[in-house]
């Protein structure tokens, strides 16, 4: 098996996107995890460069990684690297020649690219860069349309675009393996789907909050704040089984107004099984239900292999539970209307993260994640702020910057042991000081009316630069500070 | 809903100690078809209460000869996996109720999906 020992040895390649950066060192790490594979970086590794050199892995490997990275662009079985073109050139002749001949043989076809980061070439330029390498041993023909191999020189000119270099910082030769799954981010987009909300999660990140989760074939995986059901149409994808539930009665139902500019109200089929639907994943689908996040409805075991959530910060939409401040008098018994809207109060944050977290211990298997996004205040941001739980260890935390002063982080959290006992609701008291200090400024914002002004222009904001979601202009009229106290039943979806 | 989400649920209404499970009154079923994926249904078997799932497929008329009792080694049994295919991922309930068995509280299901809010005197 001498083949299967320089196997191993080989060296590949990642190209990865220049855009969320920061989400892309732990999504490959997480579907290499799936794989059981470890991490292993070669030479100079540095994260925020699009090319990464991986070792210790098979082809098959980077195939599975490469069939759900939207992170990752392409993979090569790495031949050569260096410095300069002649660096390249002693590389290149000293890769093992029985690890070449296979796809050099007469019988074949290939073709060889040229890719620079940083720096467009001439195309004269590329055909020299191609004519450099005739060093190399090709005996197939070149055919460019249908090549059975496929060759890449990329150079990598830097990440300045103001200081693009004469010559390249670093060169690479290598077998094209397989692309990753970027396209997705636009057969998936927003833009194009059936059922939406004004905080659709876009599908870029819906992929990479999938894959953060490790989310596997065959997995089952829940939403608590299921919304529009974008993160469920992301898993789908990945051949899981999902389901969900949301506060909202219009939204799971698919009622009320839409949230497409110019449209009015939603038509008769947009739900969230319609979604899966239109991206054929139907079967997939388990069940959505009208349910409140603080009240859950689920029997203590182990049930889900990932939970996976974008819960209501106040900004976009309101956060709210079951529940009033008021004395309200019993209904005569055995009335429940279905279509009773209860009065909700605020929800508040620190008690949607100290829920979510209990939650997940109870009800996710060992191993199983759950990955959520964390509304953050960057001025007063430290990393202890992340609400911790005993029996969840934290793997990844990625920021996504929406303002000078406000950021989201997505936090991923794996559990690692079964809680010994019930952590009552409240127990979490340095969970709530510490989240209550990591959003004093974001809820006093929201909370005072005094304040208003300065909470629209901070959701004005938000919604300016979020990238996930900026077609509907009414959006700013979704902000009401304390509008679940003042009406009588919370009414608000349904009136506007 | 369908049953395989029927099983994973409980009542959650104030001070009931045995809430599960939740006894269905349906007015409107439905058999959809699925694709059989027999791997999920093996994977899921250990985290279901079977003699719940029994219970449910008879309220709804739709148990047909699923065994009372869990059969051994049912990971290679194929017919045995298509019977909690069908009951688990097929029949839905589109119109009807759960009903709490401890304090007897409805939970109305319309369109197949159910309403699991409680009002807010009961919270």
């Amino acid at each position: 098996m001498a083949t299967s020992t320089s196997q191993s040895r080989l060296k590949y390649l990642l190209h990865l996107a220049q855009d969320n950066l920061d989400f892309r060192l732990p999504e490959i790490k997480a579907l290499l995890a799936l794989r059981g594979k470890p991490f292993h970086s070669s030479g100079d590794f540095k994260e925020k460069s699009p090319f990464w050199c991986l070792d210790g892995l098979s082809e098959e490997d980077v195939r599975g990684v490469m069939a759900r990275s939207v992170c990752a662009k392409s993979a090569f079985e790495l031949w050569g690297h260096g410095q300069t073109h002649s660096e390249l050139k002693t590389s290149l002749l000293n890769y093992p020649s029985e690890n070449m001949s296979p796809f050099m043989q007469k019988d074949s076809t290939y073709r060889i690219n040229v890719y620079t980061f940083n720096k467009t070439l001439e195309f004269v330029d590329r055909i020299k860069r191609i004519d450099a390498l005739e060093y190399l041993p090709f005996e197939g023909t070149v055919s460019l349309k249908s090549s059975q191999h496929i060759f890449c020189l990329l150079e990598d000119y830097g990440t300045d675009p103001n200081d693009i270099p004469d010559q390249p910082n670093y060169i690479y030769f290598g077998r094209w393996i397989a692309d990753g799954q970027r396209e997705l981010i636009r057969s998936h987009s927003v833009k194009n789907r059936h059922f939406i909300g004004n905080t659709s999660m876009d599908a870029g990140l819906s992929f990479i909050m999938a894959n953060h989760a490790k989310v596997n074939v065959n997995d089952l995986v829940f939403d608590p704040f299921v919304g529009t059901g974008s993160l469920l149409v992301a898993c789908s994808h990945f051949r899981a089984y999902v389901c969900g539930t949301d506060i909202d009665y219009n939204t799971i139902h698919g009622r009320g107004r839409s949230s497409r500019k110019n449209n009015t109200w939603r038509g008769p089929d947009e739900n969230i099984r319609a979604n899966l639907r239109q991206y054929g994943t139907e079967e997939m689908y388990l069940d959505v239900m009208v349910s409140d996040a603080s009240k859950h409805v689920w029997r203590e075991a182990a049930l889900f292999d990932a939970i996976i959530t974008d819960p209501p910060y106040g900004i976009r939409e309101s956060t709210r539970r079951t529940g009033s401040h008021k004395d309200v008098s019993r209904p005569p018994d055995g009335i429940y209307v279905e279509s009773h809207v209860p009065v909700t109060q605020a929800y508040h944050l620190s008690d949607i993260f100290t829920d979510l977290l209990n939650f997940s211990a109870h009800h996710l298997v060992l191993g199983g994640r759950l990955v959520y996004w964390l509304p953050v205040y960057r001025p007063e941001y430290c990393e202890e702020m992340v609400p911790p739980h005993p029996c969840l260890r934290i793997i990844s935390n990625c920021e996504q910057t929406l303002s000078s002063h406000t950021s989201r982080r997505l936090i991923t959290m794996e559990k690692f042991k079964k809680p010994e006992f019930c952590y009552p609701r409240f127990s979490g008291r340095v969970v709530m000081e510490i989240v209550s200090r990591l959003l004093g400024s974001i809820s006093k914002q929201k909370r005072g009316v005094a304040d208003k002004l300065q909470a629209q222009r901070w959701s004005h904001r938000v919604q300016l630069n979020s990238p996930h979601y900026s077609s509907s202009q009414h959006l700013s009229s979704s902000l009401h500070p304390s509008v679940d106290q003042q009406l009588p039943y919370s009414q608000d979806k349904l009136s506007n | 809903m369908k049953l395989l989400t029927h099983n994973l649920l409980t009542s959650h209404v104030k001070g009931v100690v045995k809430g599960y499970p939740l006894l269905i009154k349906a007015t409107e079923v439905k058999v959809n078809e699925v694709d059989f994926n027999p791997q999920f249904v093996s994977r899921m078997i250990p985290k279901l209460e079977w003699s719940a799932l029994v219970q449910a497929a008879e309220e709804l008329g739709q148990r047909q000869d699923l065994p009372a009792e869990l059969v051994p080694e049912y990971e290679n049994n194929e017919e045995f996996l298509k019977k909690v295919h069908r009951v688990l991922l097929e029949v839905e309930v589109i119109e009807g109720c759960l009903r709490c068995p401890e304090s007897g509280r409805e939970f109305p299901i319309s369109r197949g999906i159910p309403n699991m809010l409680l009002s807010e005197d009961e919270v």
